[in-house]
Formats: C-alpha cells, structure tokens, sequence
C-alpha cells in the first residue's frame, strides 16, 4: 500500500523539509479529520448504541427505546450464524481466486510488458469505469443456464444436465473475486515492480531453479503487496451484499444480506446494528492478527 | 541469448518452449479477457433493440445512444449522481489533500492515532459504515436525502485521496524545494510555484478516483440516501424487473470518457516531462 511507499521513500529525504513546533499542521489536519470524527467514529458509537436498543409494547414500526439489552447480539448471532461464517468462507474463497488471477497477472505488467506497461496498467483498472452493479447483471447473462459458459461445460462427458453456475455459490465466489480484483492486482504490481531485477538474476546466477527463485526471493520481496492485495478484496468482500443479491439464492445469503434487509424490508434495526458491529470487530481482529503474521507491521 | 550454436529444435520442441515462455503472457492475456467480458457484454447490450428489458438480444439499434434519457427516470439518476460525485470529490480531494500535506511535510504529535484514523474507514466493510451513519442519523432524526449522500461519500472518500497524494509527496526530490529556496523563495512562493505543481499529478489522480468511488457507490450510498435515486441505486432496483437498454448506454459512455481521460492525462503528463 502507498503507506509503506511514503515509510520507505519518505523518512531520510523529508528530513530537512519537516518543520515542527508550528500551528500549520494542525491547521492542516483539522478540517478532514473532524469530518471523519463527525461521520465515521461518532456513528460507529451511535451504531453500538442502537445495538442495544429494545422496541417498547405496542410502539410504532421503528421505534426503539434503550435498554443496554447486549442479549441482542446473542440473539442476532444464534439467529443468523449460517449467514455469518458464510460471508468469511466466500470472502476466503474468493481472496484465494483473485489472487491467483492477480498475482500472474501483476508479475507479467511488472517484469515482461516492457513499453506497454502503462496502458496495461490503465486497463487493469479501466473495466472499474463501467458500473460495478452493470458488470455483476452480465455475469448473470454470461453464466447463466442457456448461456455460453454453462452450455461449453455441459459439452464435457460426465457433467450432469441440470449443471448450472448462476444462483450457486459459485456464482458468488466469482463475482465477488471479479469485483474486487483490481483492489488485490495494483498492490500486487506496486511491490512486484519495486523489485530490481536483477535480484532475480542472481538467484539464477546462485544456481537457483525458477521454482526457488520464486519462493526465496520474488515471494518474499512481494509480501507487503500481497498482505495489501488480500485485506483490499477480503475486507469488502466479507461485507458485501450485491453479489449475493444478484448471482446467488436465498441458500447464498451472506451478512450483508441480513443487515440490509433488518434495516429496510424487517426495520428491525437493533438486529442489524448488532450485526455491524460483530462484523466490524471480527474483521477488525482478523486483519490485526493477520498483519502481525506476516510480519508487516508497518502497513498501517 | 546462448541458440545461435545450438542445434535446430523441433517444431514442436520449439512450440512447446515458446510456450513455455510465455506462459506468463498467455496467462495475463487470459486475465484480461476475464476483466473485459462483462464490460464487452454492456458494450454490445447497449445496442440490443430490447424495449424494456434488457436480457435476451432482439436486434441492432443506435436509438437507445440516440435517446439515452428514453427510458423513465435513468436521466434523473445519472444527473443526480453526477452532482453528488462532483461535490463530493471537491471536498474530499481539498480536506485530504490538507491532510497529506501535514503527513508528508510536517512534524507533529499525534501521527500515529492520524495514520489509524485514515486507515480504519478503508479495512471497515461498506454495510457497516452505511449502516452506521444511518444509524446515527435516524437517531438524530436527520432524514437521508442529497445531502447525506455527499456527507457519506466526502467520508469515504477521504482516506484514498490522503493515501495517492501522500505517495506523491513522498516521492518527491526534496533537493527542488531547496534549490527554490536558495534562489530566494519564501516558504509561500516555494509551495506555490514549485511543491503544488509538482503534486498536483497526484491530486489529479486522487480527485478522478474520488470521482469514481462515488459515482460507482451503492451499499453506502443506499443506507443514506432516503428516497433519492442515483445511478447504481436506479440500476439495482430496476434489476428486479429489468433493465432498460439506456442504462447500459450511459455505462458503456462513462467507460470511454473515463478511458479517454485517463489517457490524454497520461500523454500531456508524458509531453511535459520531455521538456
């Protein structure tokens, strides 16, 4: 991410430019962070405020009083664990298909495009510009039942008639690597192209086959990129609710599913509130414990 | 390359290797079409003669680029979005360059809690930060609407222009700043003349991403927008009874205006290097 770009480019060659002990940095600072104070951090604490709310006897639709209930997390949990754990497996399966798409994909703009190497970058990016909500329907067209995916894969021996992709999982898991691809190729490209290589030369040069070179010198090197890569797909992905919406069936419901529908069809909004939050933190903590993993601390 | 000795291989050694070779190349190409099929399939659906459903190809038509407002509401939408992605990236793109500024120029206490303060909006799933404003507005009996649309979208637009433009700065040559120095610039004129004309590659790059994320929202943009349509949100709720053929027109059209953008910035940013 560009955050480790700014540590490492950054600290020796601003020294002599950093001026301190003035008021202009505060200045500087205030306007866009009081805005994300305002409408980012005060509402998550609205949010777990709502979590624990209770609708009086009798009240109007909407209307919640609070109560402290924290038995609504256990509730919203008991009631939509299947949803839950099904939005990490997706989100798991489909970080994995992206990044087996991305990371050939990042290493061949990086090291083989040569002069063409810009406008492959644009185009990495370009399908972006058209709706996300556009691109997801096509898939539906692309994958569906008398579609030409489907109808190739029927042609094969042993592949049952009633073989379908749309309104499946997999629909799903395709969609959603598809939609976030461009999120895990960039970071991918940022640390791969950093990479001298001539670094790879001498892993040649030591008698290292192209296997090794790959995983002693090439891997690690693209680290930072791939832990970047994989939180930029896996943390909307957990989240999302269109993919499922469009490519799944109701047996494909993930949380985001459940939240948007507590909120609008149900109006149950503790429920939904509760959700967030569980889905908030449990991302939260995977993300800590993961970038403690890999060891790159200096991501944030 | 160590062939001119070497004896010739076989065709189909030598097909085998150059294979091999670009396995790489064949693999990307690959990749590329994965990313383009859908964008082709609007591309081609956006000619379909389909009256008000868009699924099956009927026929060739211009009339839906001819007419792109021909179908109820989609002109409403786009306009609407458009307005919203322009005053969101405005301020987005000022308050977060603001911020990359003090990051990447000053010393000051308190860079870590601004660093996680820009980071968490980016690891937090859109449903939870949708559902979280919603949340406090409702409490606040604040009813959704344009407004708290561009709020939201100022909100997460924030963090990526912060992050492309700090990049910027820090990959500038601070020895520039100082040779305008010793020419005798004050601190102003150095800004002025050298530091923001230096930056402002990035800041263009911050503002069309910003412009993008907006326009291109839905979860978000959803939770908080009341009973106000926008481009996506008409696009998902139409999907349930069909499409129009026009909403394929403007997405194929946004496709190639932002191509075109992005490559007479890529070609006027080239040219000025060369002098």
């Amino acid at each position: 991410m560009a955050f480790l770009h700014a540590v490492s480019t950054g600290k020796s060659a601003t020294k002599s430019v950093l001026k301190s002990r003035s008021l202009t940095p505060y200045l500087l600072l205030a306007p866009g962070l009081i805005w994300l104070v305002t409408f980012f951090i005060i509402p998550i604490f609205s949010l777990g405020s709502t979590s624990t709310m209770v609708r009086p006897e009798g009240a109007q639709i909407g209307v919640y009083v609070q109560e402290l209930r924290f038995a609504n997390y256990v509730d919203a949990f008991l009631a939509n664990q299947d949803q839950y754990i099904r939005s990490f497996v997706y989100a798991g399966l489909a970080t994995i298909l992206a990044l087996l798409i991305a990371y050939p994909l990042a290493y061949a703009i990086a090291f083989k495009s040569g002069k063409y190497r810009n406008i492959l970058l644009v185009l990495v990016i370009a399908p972006f510009f058209t709706s996300f909500l556009l691109r997801t329907i096509a898939w539906t067209q692309i994958l569906a039942d008398s579609g030409p995916v489907v109808s190739a894969i029927k042609v094969l021996p042993f592949i049952d008639d009633l073989f379908r992709i749309n309104n499946t999982s997999t629909a799903v898991v395709i969609g959603l690597a598809y939609n976030f691809l461009p999120f895990m190729t960039l970071p991918l490209y940022a640390s791969l192209e950093r990479i001298d290589p001539r670094t790879l030369e001498a892993a040649g040069d030591l008698y290292a086959n192209g296997l090794t070179t790959f995983r002693k010198v090439t891997l690690p090197l693209s680290m930072p990129g791939l832990v970047a890569g994989t939180l930029l797909t896996f943390i909307p992905a957990a989240g999302d609710y269109v993919n499922a919406a469009i490519l799944g069936n109701p047996g494909t419901k993930m949380i985001g599913n459940v939240i948007e529908s507590r909120f609008f069809a149900v109006v149950d909004y503790p429920t939904a509130a509760a959700l967030s939050f569980t889905l908030m933190a449990t991302i939260l903590i995977l993300v800590t414990v993961y970038i403690r993993r890999s060891g790159t601390d200096e991501l944030v | 390359m160590t062939t001119i000795n070497a004896p010739m291989p076989s065709l189909s050694h030598r097909a085998s290797r150059w294979f091999s070779r670009n396995l790489i190349r064949i693999y990307a190409a690959l990749a590329f079409i994965y990313l383009f099929i859908p964008v082709a399939y609007t591309f081609a659906f956006s000619f379909n003669d389909a009256g008000k459903s868009n699924l099956v190809w009927q026929g060739f038509t211009l009339e839906n680029w001819q007419n792109p407002c021909g179908a109820p509401q989609v002109c409403q939408a786009v306009v609407n979005s458009l307005q919203i992605g322009v005053i969101s990236t405005v301020l987005a793109t000022i308050l977060g360059t603001m911020i990359a500024f003090a990051l990447g120029r000053y010393k000051f206490k308190g860079r870590k809690s601004t660093n996680l303060l820009i980071f968490l909006p980016m690891a937090t799933p859109e449903v939870v930060l949708g559902a979280s404003l919603l949340a406090m507005f409702l409490n606040l009996r604040v009813n959704p609407g344009f407004w708290t649309i561009v709020i939201s979208h100022v909100m997460f637009c924030i963090s990526f222009v912060v992050v492309t433009v700090k990049a910027r700065i820090a990959s500038l040559d601070p020895r520039l700043e100082q040779a305008a120095m010793d020419l005798y610039a004050n601190e102003r004129e150095t800004f002025r003349y050298v530091t923001l004309p230096l930056v402002m590659p990035g800041i263009a790059g911050a503002a069309l991403l910003a412009f993008s994320l907006s326009f291109d929202d839905f979860i978000i943009t959803n939770f908080n927008s009341g009973v106000v349509s926008t481009f996506p949100k008409f696009v998902y709720v139409s999907a349930a009874r069909g499409i129009p053929a026009q909403a394929y027109v403007i997405g194929s059209a946004m496709f190639f205006i932002a191509l075109i953008i992005v490559i007479v910035g890529q070609v006027v940013s080239r040219k000025r290097k060369k002098i």
